[in-house]
């Protein structure tokens, strides 16, 4: 094990400057164009590093939501019989938009959601801009995508999204949707509407055809309104299994197509003959990328028996010197929680990890800023199996530590859940890592690396995580007919 | 000579039990009367224990072994032709050449499958060229457990079409018979007991629809559901995938079978999960 630093150093502020102009009110993109909404009513969205409000965006009520399927409705025939090469042209011109205004993105997205500025500018926005990019190449090669069908649209895609990756999710959605011909109407969560709201802007810009996409804006009710209206052929929703019970529920009498990314609880499985330098990286990255707010976070760490200590000495000497707070400062590895309510929720499990007997460890000696909601990177030794912070997603930075000692039983501790999202597996020796690929029930396996994403590489789960990919070919098979 | 006449039983983990229930339905074929066994929550419980124990195995065990127990199977069913051709004319009251014509598609069917589990993966996985330096790829894997519900209409074809994509792909079947006509799913019994397919890989009930629909819908270890199902009973599968996200395809029982789609990859829809890997491609 390393010895502590004796010297501390400090870094100097590196804030992200780039300045974004926000409006202090926000319609509802229906049909093309910005309008009021017929609700009347308007909610405020927040930066959660400051408890600040940055905006108010409209509650969409129910005649809200009729007017944008209606408006969906009314651009399916145009946009599902345009040439294919005419779709790709206007994706591509997404794309480009994208990437040219990806720096007022990233901040805006810092902003609304908290997450740090180096993890918007380098990963979100530029898996957004390929996203759009990956599908446009789609749209003239459906008939090569997906092999059996016939490939035809669906029809008018309900998309509702969640606050963690909001521009992200939004790009997952509605390329794919566009790309085969559907249109759609988008739901962001209530607390990041803004990022999607500037991509309204960006489609306004490039000349996307009115009623095409269409995005609204409200919470849980609007979302219930749209996924349940009859008009709508496709449900897609990413949040938690929650909620997706419920939608799978709403849409069961009906022939609506439903997929669903729902939560995780995945497997970081270290074993003794890791890369050490590169596992610790990768246990980090796991867990306190997006302050662990990530449905596939490597939220469970199972550890070779072994090597626990050595792991978690190595693991907590580079907990101190993550840095906490500024989202726009390109310095800060960990930013603000999300919301209040999420910030109760983690605090939550943290309490309850205590109280349920597991030794709680918290490296950051720093101060957390006085306002906005922060909880330092936290993990958690000596919790059993069945303790609720080894089985229930936590969806904050919050690490648990289970060890293992045979292959075997790690794939039986891995596959110890309801769910099947995504497992990492560390090792040197590449016979194990694939029988251990082999053997955990989750949708997506990272060996030797964890939280890689890509247009061209089905994303989605096993189990109670969901079902349907989104990425790839089999991400595009859940937009055909 | 007294003609010995067959009692029909369910067909759980390679054995032959009765029903645990003691309930019989009673059907005519043929001029005779058959009790047959009407399954409970418990046998279907008992089939779907017996189908998960037998899965991983199943899926583990190398796609050109799966196919040759296919292909074996047809050879069972190719055995007992004569057999199937009765019990679909004697219940289901198909003339002969209908019923023939039937029992030699299923055949066809199974071998077609056959050849299927070592194409799977070919046709529907992918290499992923990411934007980084990462080796990407995507398997099809089986999706674990799945329940089949026959559609009344080709009692033979009509399971075969929805229960061999799921154990091609290295899934475990709980097979619900046709309602009206499930003695031709009885004989597949037989001739799955003499083929090398596991014991507990494929299992059959014969029941009440309404009843068994409802306990699978509910049932938190079915992992996928394929049913020849409409209106309320679709709808209640369907609700069921609320309980533990199952995957329900639903299918409308009067589809012709004989149709190319029931060979082609989208019959894997619903029956397999894309896996992808990612690894370093540089160190």
């Amino acid at each position: 094990m390393q010895p502590a630093p004796t010297v501390v150093w400090s870094y100097a502020p590196a804030p992200e400057t780039f300045p974004v102009e926000i409006s202090q009110e926000h319609g509802l993109f229906i049909g093309g164009t910005f309008v009021d909404p017929r609700s009347r009513k308007h909610f405020g969205t927040i930066n959660p590093a400051t408890e600040k409000e940055l905006s108010r965006v409209a509650e969409a009520g129910k005649a809200d939501v009729d007017a944008a399927v209606k408006a969906a409705q009314k651009a399916f025939k145009g946009w599902s019989r345009l040439r294919p090469a005419e779709r790709a042209g206007h994706l591509f011109r997404i794309a480009r938009r994208i990437q040219e205004r990806a720096r007022e993105l990233a901040v805006l997205e810092s902003i609304d959601n908290g997450k740090p500025i180096k993890e918007t500018r380098d990963v979100d926005v530029p898996l957004v801009a390929q996203h759009f990019f990956h599908h446009a190449g789609w749209c003239d090669k459906l008939a090569h995508a997906v092999p059996g069908i016939d490939p035809r649209p669906i029809g008018v895609c309900a998309q509702v999204i969640p606050w963690n990756f909001p521009l992200l999710m939004a790009a997952w959605k509605i390329a794919p949707a566009l790309a085969c011909g559907n249109t759609v109407v988008l739901k962001p969560a209530e607390t990041t509407p803004l990022t999607a709201l500037r991509l309204a802007e960006i489609l306004q810009e490039v000349d996307l055809p009115p009623g095409v996409v269409n995005i609204i804006t409200g919470a849980g009710e609007t979302g219930r309104l749209l996924v349940e209206h009859p008009n709508v052929q496709k449900v897609a929703f990413t949040g938690s299994t929650e909620v997706g019970k419920r939608i799978a529920r709403a849409c069961a009498g009906t022939d609506k197509r439903l997929t669903l990314e729902l939560g995780g609880k995945s497997p970081n499985i270290v074993f003794a003959d890791a890369p050490m330098d590169q596992a610790i990286e990768g246990i980090v990255n796991g867990i306190w990328f997006n302050q662990g707010q990530v449905c596939c976070a490597g939220s469970r760490l199972l550890v070779e028996e072994s090597v626990v200590d050595e792991v978690i000495g190595r693991l907590t000497h580079r907990m101190r010197s993550l840095r906490v707070g500024n989202p726009l400062d390109k310095n800060t590895d960990v930013g603000a929680i999300n919301s209040r309510a999420q910030l109760e929720r983690v605090n939550r499990f943290i309490e309850c990890g205590v109280r349920e007997g597991a030794d709680r460890i918290v490296c950051f000696d720093g101060a957390l800023p006085d306002t906005g909601y922060w909880v330092a990177p936290t993990l958690f030794r000596g919790v059993q199996p069945a303790h609720t912070i080894a089985r229930e997603e936590i969806f904050g930075p919050v690490l648990t530590v289970l060890t293992f000692r045979t292959p075997d039983e790690a794939i039986a501790r891995a596959n110890d859940t309801n769910y099947g999202l995504s497992a990492g597996v560390w090792t040197s020796r590449a016979s194990k890592a694939y029988e251990v690929a082999a053997g955990v029930k989750a949708g997506v396996v990272w060996l030797n690396t964890f939280n890689q994403f890509d247009a061209t590489s089905p994303f989605g789960g096993f189990k109670e995580s969901g079902f349907g990919r989104e990425g790839g070919r089999a991400g595009l098979a859940a937009y055909l007919a | 000579m007294a003609t010995v006449t067959k009692t029909w039983k369910l067909f759980i983990g390679g054995a032959f039990p009765r029903t645990e229930s003691g309930r019989t339905i009673k059907a005519v074929a043929g001029g005779t009367v058959h009790h047959l066994c009407k399954a409970s929550r418990k046998d279907l419980r008992d089939a779907v224990e017996a189908a998960r124990a037998a899965q991983p195995r199943w899926a583990a065990s190398t796609a050109y072994l799966r196919g040759q127990i296919l292909y074996r199977l047809a050879e069972m069913l190719e055995a007992r032709r004569g057999e199937f051709i009765e019990a679909i004319r004697a219940t289901s009251r198909a003339t002969p050449r209908k019923a023939k014509a039937e029992v030699e598609a299923s055949i066809e069917h199974v071998v077609s499958f056959a050849g299927w589990t070592d194409k799977i993966a070919i046709v529907l996985g992918s290499q992923n060229p990411v934007a980084g330096p990462f080796y990407t790829f995507t398997g099809i894997e089986a999706t674990g457990v799945v329940g089949v519900l026959a559609p009344d209409e080709s009692p033979l074809l009509g399971a075969l079409a929805l229960v061999c994509p799921a154990l091609a792909a290295g899934n475990a079947v709980v097979l619900v018979a046709s309602e009206r006509h499930p003695i031709p799913a009885l004989v597949l019994s037989e001739a799955l007991a003499t083929s090398d397919v596991p014991d507990g890989v494929c299992n059959i009930l014969t029941g009440d629809h309404a009843e068994l629909v409802l306990q699978m819908a509910g049932h938190r270890d079915i992992d996928a559901i394929v049913a020849g199902a409409k209106g309320k009973q679709a709808a209640t599968l369907k609700a069921g995938a609320a309980e533990n996200m199952k995957r329900v395809t639903i299918v409308d029982p009067a589809s012709d079978f004989t149709d190319a789609r029931w060979r082609s990859p989208i019959a894997f829809r619903g029956v397999t999960e894309a896996k992808t890997i990612w690894m370093p491609s540089m160190a």
